[in-house]
């Protein structure tokens, strides 16, 4: 019973990785194709974190993340058309078409929105904690963030006030190896992005963040003693990046050879082999593509059909 | 009360009346703030809402937008000016522009409060004027009074705005003594007062200028020369008609500021008066500023700011 229980919820994983990948991959080609401008980092093979993270949450827990964050905020359960309409930028979108794709957020879903300067809501994410701490409630607030965050001072602030100050706040890493071009390895003075946490007083976890499973469960781990009062942790989850940094991004990368490696390692395959091998029929697994390409396909058609915003509302929304 | 009082009271008013309002900042819980406006506050409220961080201004600021965006007003106290540079992105890129980039769907009532320590021989890092880096930002409000009355009513305003309010408190002013009604009443944002009624002249100015000002403006009637002296209050918004109106009476104008020349806050105001009232220009407009150059200490530092005998020298230039 309980195989078959976790087999299902398993299953909805991967059908919600299938989801971001093909949301994202529609993404990509709607911005080559010139169906909105500006620019899309995708989280293309990065999938497997943001499901197992977002598994291990309460609705209520606030989720705070960067431009790199279709795939978390898809976790969360924001609808495909209105995060598909808001990349188009659309009046149906989740931020009105204001924001675009680097800037998702709805409110009602405590998922409080993907931001643009780097690191810059990782102490913006602590005060919500601080927030939920004074009005003592047990909440987590969960903050995704790369590994070229980690080597901002506000990372480092934040941590060492998180400690300070016992937030229930999870911060979550996904090293996926560079920081544009910028290899970890020239950017990160340790191996191990966890090592920070040393230092400020709080636990820090590495996990392979292409396995939704180990995720998950490291996740769960971290949610589980900062809701019982036990202060933050840092979880570093490893993984990679197919695209470059973003759909406008040129120039040279230090190792294209190490680059190539990128696209050998995809989490969705992998993790259908683990399924399989756990006794998931394959065309259950058929299943979840399917349902997942309706449905990236379906938001795509919703956003390509809704309306721009009205350029007499331009001004809307600045002030309360 | 002095001009201090008179914020500690406004402060303390609306922590009674709204238990959610939480102080960040250094030095600002037993110590009672850098300049002691905070006096008492940590007593009367305690160290869950008035609380004394770690010096890390960046994240203190970001801790502010993550409690403002939770329902939680919070007030920033950043130790001199200068150190706005320091917290820069979180008001430019994080508070001032959140609600518009997320379609309305947060309120981020966050006020920023900070000296500006001129004319104290702290030199080039401790003695800037910044406002107008700040009144150049879409989405924040400034403000700056002048006296111990406006001071209250004016931050009782920023606090109770739903949205973020930099807050600047020339340090000299801190000792002015003057009548403070009690009460909790706003002085709403936009509207500037008019400190001494004229007809010959308009001298616009704001924060500790407008002591000058008046002093000039006495000096000046001595020789039959009435002079019109308005204290803006606020610097945005900006009170353009009511600028405007005085000098379609006066027909001349004098801005002065303690801010530096290039890019000040004059040559806004100069510029909404060529826009609102040019036909009724008489002369050219006359802008009494700091000079732009760094601050030094000692004797030299009264060669860059301007003072009443600079203004009064304008006073007989535009009515010459």
């Amino acid at each position: 019973m309980k195989n078959e229980s976790e087999l299902k919820t398993q299953r909805a994983w991967l059908e919600q990785m299938w989801t971001i990948r093909y949301f994202e991959e529609h993404v990509v080609e709607s911005f080559r194709k010139g169906l909105f401008t500006g620019s899309t980092h995708p989280s293309i093979a990065q999938e497997a974190t943001a499901v197992g993270a977002g598994a291990a949450l309460r609705p209520t827990d606030p989720v705070f993340t960067t431009y790199r964050g279709h795939g978390h905020a898809i976790a969360r359960g924001l609808t495909l058309n209105s995060l598909m309409a808001e990349i188009l930028c659309k009046e149906t979108g989740c931020c009105k078409g204001r924001g675009g794709s680097m800037h998702l957020c709805d409110v009602t879903k405590d998922f409080w929105g993907s931001n643009a300067i780097v690191a810059a809501h990782i102490p913006i994410a602590a005060g919500m904690a601080l927030a939920n701490k004074l009005r003592k409630n047990d909440r987590v607030t969960v903050v995704f963030f790369g590994d070229g965050a980690s080597c901002e001072g506000v990372f480092y602030e934040t941590l060492n006030m998180a400690v300070l100050w016992n937030l229930a706040l999870v911060f979550v890493c996904e090293n996926n190896g560079y920081a544009i071009s910028v290899p970890t390895k020239k950017a990160i003075s340790v191996e191990n992005i966890s090592q920070r946490a040393e230092g400020f007083g709080l636990p820090g976890i590495t996990v392979d963040g292409n396995d939704p499973t180990a995720v998950f469960e490291a996740t769960r781990e971290a949610v589980a003693r900062a809701r019982t009062g036990k202060g933050p942790t840092l979880l570093e989850c490893k993984t990679t990046r197919w695209e470059r940094h973003s759909a406008i991004s040129g120039g040279k990368y230090e190792s294209p050879e190490e680059a190539k490696k990128w696209t050998r390692v995809d989490p969705i395959p992998r993790f259908e082999k683990e399924l399989e091998g756990k006794g998931m029929a394959r065309d259950e697994i058929e299943g979840c593509r399917a349902r997942a390409r309706k449905a990236a396909d379906e938001a795509l058609e919703f956003a390509k059909q809704s309306a721009t915003p009205k350029p007499e509302s331009v001004g809307q929304y600045v002030f309360a | 009360m002095t001009f201090s009082e008179a914020i500690n009271a406004g402060i303390r008013g609306e922590m009674r009346r709204d238990p959610n309002i939480v102080l960040l900042g250094q030095d600002i819980g037993p110590y009672g703030g850098t300049f002691g406006v905070y006096k008492g506050l940590f007593e009367e409220f305690g160290e869950d809402r008035v609380r004394d961080g770690p010096l890390c201004e960046p994240a203190t600021c970001g801790f502010g937008i993550g409690l403002a965006l939770a329902g939680m007003p919070a007030i920033v106290e950043i130790e001199f000016d200068d150190f706005l540079t320091l917290v820069s992105d979180a008001l430019v890129n994080q508070a001032a522009k959140m609600r518009s980039f997320l379609g309305g769907q947060v309120q981020v009532p966050l006020v920023v409060r900070t000296p500006v320590v001129n004319r104290l021989g702290l030199g080039a890092q401790h003695s800037q004027s910044l406002e107008a880096w700040f009144m150049h930002v879409p989405g924040l409000r400034v403000v700056m009074p002048s006296n111990p009355e406006d001071a209250k009513g004016l931050i009782i305003q920023s606090i109770r705005d739903p949205n973020p309010v930099l807050f600047l408190e020339n340090v000299r002013l801190y000792s002015m003594k003057g009548d403070v009604p009690d009460g909790d009443e706003p002085i709403p944002f936009g509207k500037l007062r008019t400190m001494r009624s004229g007809t010959d002249v308009t001298i616009v100015s704001y924060s500790a200028m407008v002591g000058p000002c008046l002093k000039a403006a006495e000096s000046a009637a001595k020789d039959g020369i009435d002079c019109e002296v308005l204290d803006l209050r606020t610097l945005a918004p900006l009170d353009r008609e009511g600028i405007c109106a005085s000098v379609r009476k006066t027909g001349k104008l004098i801005i002065a500021h303690e801010a530096v020349r290039t890019a000040g806050p004059g040559a806004e105001i100069a510029q909404s008066v060529v826009e609102g009232a040019f036909d009724y220009l008489e002369a050219p407009i006359i802008r009494v500023t700091s000079k732009d150059l760094p601050i030094p200490v000692g004797i030299l530092q009264e060669e860059v700011y301007p003072n009443a005998a600079d203004v009064e020298k304008a006073i007989r230039k535009v009515m010459e």
